[in-house]
This record gives structure tokens, sequence and C-alpha cells, in this order.
């Protein structure tokens, strides 16, 4: 698990987290969800160690990030798993090269032992056969799942996703949202995905986080979405006119 | 002002690289890897440049030649000297600036932007290192193009002098013997070695702290080829002025 307590992060003159707390569970998939500019990559960037708040803690277990000095930080980040937006695969290698990449450098197996690991997750994940192709062979959906693949293939306590359906079509979405939350109870592991995808908030949103303006301005699951009357949230869930009227008649009948 | 930041962070850069090694056997695939490429991939443009300015200085040797009191050895002393003196090590290095800078800021470039050092970092690897070290590295063996380069530009001007009919080619080398003195070729590879940490990591730091998107990669490419070529110019006067004068 995860626990942020009450972080604040600027830069320049712009405070971009103001005081934000959540408690991220084991085994669930957490989600951070908001508008563009309401801080929640910069949350996930703090959760990662890629940024330091000014204010506040964040504790993975019992180990406090912000307190930790280089050395302990770099042993915990080897328990992290990421899927980044654009999945930043290394163009240079091909998807068994990317896979087995965190394997080679951080332990002393030999190569059948990664490898049979690399293909147990590549089997996982859907792609078998695609041990030798590049990157740039790869469709949006199939390169998404090349990094889930190397983002699990430690065993990690922890995975980070962020805006994992960008660019992909709605259907291939639901396949990575349906994936990711398979490997979190699967693997047991504390799972936070940032997006702005309604679609996943519906359907892998187990505890979700709703962010505005670097506050925290709702929590609950995707079952408590139709029961709220916050209104940012109900803002942000019912954007438009159809949804609106839809939420209306709902509520009517 | 924003300059001395640069440099000061430039420095820092340096400090890291040289912290916390990658694993050895990542390490050395990378190493063989970027020899391929900065290296062995430079060696047909060193080669066919080398050669031609070579045969050029021989030629424009010649024509000057006008005055029948100056011996036409001087043809094969002047091609050797402008070649292993300045060519070779200075002018090659500007060149490699152009082609070796350029692909190391755009690949580390094209890294940050589409995340991948990111995703390196968040895996705990120290990334200065791992990028940055090996190219260094390979770049030990820029000497051995140079030595590549100083050979096939007195070829050239030998080539070009004999069948061009400047002079014969006992006269050519002849000229290729007078007043040798090989402290030059020392001082010629001091620079080399020199050039080689400044063509690794210039282009490096341009590429490292690139922020923005692919137009970026282009402008932080231009931006690398330029510092590089200027420091290269800079430090290339002051060791003259340290070694020779």
């Amino acid at each position: 698990m995860i626990v942020v307590k009450n972080i604040s992060k600027s830069f320049d003159e712009t405070t971009v987290l103001n005081g934000v707390s959540a408690f991220f569970e084991k085994g669930k998939t957490n989600l951070i969800i908001g508008q563009s500019g309401s801080g929640k990559t910069v949350l996930l960037k703090c959760l990662l160690g890629l940024h330091t708040p000014e204010a506040g803690k964040i504790f993975f277990g019992d180990n406090s990030l912000t307190d930790m000095n280089e050395k302990k930080r770099r042993l915990l980040r080897q328990k992290m798993g990421i899927v980044f937006q654009g999945s930043a695969l290394f163009d240079s290698m091909n998807v068994e090269e990317n896979i087995m990449f965190p394997m080679r450098m951080f332990t002393t197996k030999n190569d059948d032992e990664i490898l049979d690991r690399v293909n147990e997750v590549i089997d996982r994940v859907n792609l078998t056969n695609s041990n030798s192709k590049m990157p740039s062979e790869l469709s949006g959906g199939m390169q998404k799942r090349v990094a889930i693949a190397r983002a699990i293939v430690m065993n990690p306590n922890f995975l980070f996703c962020d805006e994992p359906n960008s660019g992909l079509d709605p259907k291939t979405s639901i396949l990575i949202d349906n994936l990711i939350q398979e490997i979190t109870k699967e693997y047991n592991i504390t799972t936070v995905v940032n997006t702005h995808d309604m679609n996943s908030v519906m359907e892998i949103g187990e505890n979700i986080i709703f962010l505005q303006n670097g506050k925290k301005e709702w929590e609950g699951s995707n079952k408590d979405i139709f029961k709220t009357d916050n209104k940012p949230f109900i803002d942000f869930v019912y954007s438009s006119e159809i949804l609106k009227k839809a939420r209306k008649a709902l509520k009517e009948s | 002002m924003k300059i001395i930041v640069n440099i000061g962070s430039y420095f820092l850069m340096l400090q890291k690289v040289f912290e916390k090694f990658t694993k050895w056997s990542v390490l050395k695939s990378l190493i063989f890897k970027d020899i391929e490429v900065l290296i062995i991939g430079s060696i047909g443009i060193v080669s066919v440049i080398s050669f031609f300015v070579g045969g050029v200085v021989a030629i424009q040797t010649a024509l000057n030649l006008t005055n029948p009191l100056i011996p036409r050895n001087l043809i094969g002393y002047a091609t050797r000297q402008s070649i292993i003196l300045e060519f070779a090590p200075t002018f090659m290095s500007i060149i490699m600036a152009g082609k070796v800078g350029s692909y190391i800021t755009s690949s580390i470039g094209t890294m940050r932007v589409t995340e991948q050092i990111d995703a390196l970092e968040v895996m705990g690897i120290n990334t200065y290192n791992y990028l940055i070290f090996p190219k260094i590295i390979a770049l030990l063996l820029y000497p051995f193009v140079i030595i590549f380069s100083m050979f096939l530009g007195i070829f050239g001007g030998y080539l070009a002098s004999v069948l061009g009919g400047l002079c014969s080619s006992a006269v050519f080398i002849e000229g290729l013997q007078i007043d040798f003195i090989p402290y030059h070729v020392q001082y010629a590879f001091i620079k080399t070695i020199l050039f080689s940490f400044l063509l690794a990591t210039i282009p490096s730091f341009h590429g490292y702290y690139l922020k923005g998107g692919a137009l970026q990669v282009g402008k932080a490419s231009t931006t690398s080829f330029v510092w590089t070529s200027v420091v290269i110019i800079l430090v290339n006067f002051l060791i003259t002025q340290l070694i020779l004068a």
C-alpha cells in the first residue's frame, strides 16, 4: 500500500499540488483522475520519486519515500513497475530485449532463466510470437502490452500507469484496463493508474481519487459515482449535455 | 547568465557520469554498440574527406610554388604538416561534431522526449552513466580514426601530386621526410583525445537536458554542433598555445 500525507508541490509561482492526501490499497486498482492540469501527473511523478514534494510525506508500506536516501530510493524503484503514457519502450531493442532489460540490469539470473520469465510475461499479456518485433512495428495497443510486460517482469510490489489508454481505440482501451486489473489481482500488487478516461473509471475504478486545481475533491469507488452529489466531480464526469440529461433522467427514474 | 548555468550543469553531469556504475555486462554491450555506430560508422566519411582534402592541399601548394628557388618537395612537406597538425585532428573533429555529435544529441534527446530516460531512472538506473559513459569509452578509439585520416590525407596528396604531374614520387616522399618532428604527432594525438571527450560529452549534455518535443530535438542537434565546434576551436587554441608555443 501507499500512503500520501498532505503533499504540496509548486513550480515557480504555480502551486500544482496543494495538501493532497490519499491511500492506495494493495490488490486494488487505484485511479487518479482529473482534468488536464489538475496535478495528477505531478502526483504520479511524486510517487515515483521523480519530483520531490515541498511538504508532506509519501509512505511505501512503512518506508517514507521523502526521507529515503538515494540508495534506498533506487532499491525501492526496483520494486516498482511503470507504464508510461507513450509506452517509453527502448526503440533500439526488440520486444524481448525491452522486457528482459530490467532482469539483465538487476538480477544475476542466467540467459535461459531470464528468457523463460520473459516468455511467461509475453504470454500473459497475449503477445506470443512477437519477441523479435521492434517497437516501431507494433500497434499502440501492443506497445502498451509490452510496456505492461516490462513493468511486471520483475514481480513488482507497485505498478504505476500514466494514461495507459491515451491514443487507443475504446475496445483496445478496455482490453488494456482489464489486463491491468487482472494483473493487479493476480500479483496482489498496489496499482495506481493516472487517467481521464471515464471508461477506465467505470471499468476498473476500485478506489478513485479526483483532483481539481491541485486539491483532492472527491474519493470513492466506481460504484459511488452514481450516488455522489459532489459538484466538481459531477461536472467532470457529466461534462457533456447528453450525459447531464442522462443523469437527470436516471435520477428521476 | 544562462551560459554560466549551462557550464555548471555540464560539469555536474560529468560528475554524475562517473558515479554508480551500470552492471558491467550491460555496459560492455553498450560500449560495443557505440563503437560500431560512432567509430566504425565514421570511417567511410572520414576516408573520403581526408583523401580528397589531402589531394587539394597538395595541388594548392603546388600551384603556389611559382618561385623556381623553392624546392618541389615542399608539396609533400606542406601536405604532411597541414594534415598532421590541423586537418586530421581539428577539422576532422569538427566534421565529426556534425556526424557523431548530432547522432548523440538526437538519440539521447529522443529518449528524453519519449520518456525512455524517465523509464530508466524509475528503474533505479544512473542514466548519466548508462547513456554517456559508453560513448566516452567508445570515442577513446577516435584517435584510430584520426590515424586513418592522417594516412589517407597524405596518400591523397601523394596521388594528386604524382598522378597530376606536380612532382615525382621520390620528391614528394623526400618532402614528407624533411624536418619531421615526431612530437607533432604526439601533439596531434593529445588534441585528439581531448576532442574525443568533448565530442562525447557536449552533444550528450544537449540531448540529456532537452525539453520539449521533436522540433526541440532538431534544434538541440544544431546547437550541440555549434557548441562542440566552438569548444573544439577554443581548446585547440589553448592546447596549441600550451604545447607548441
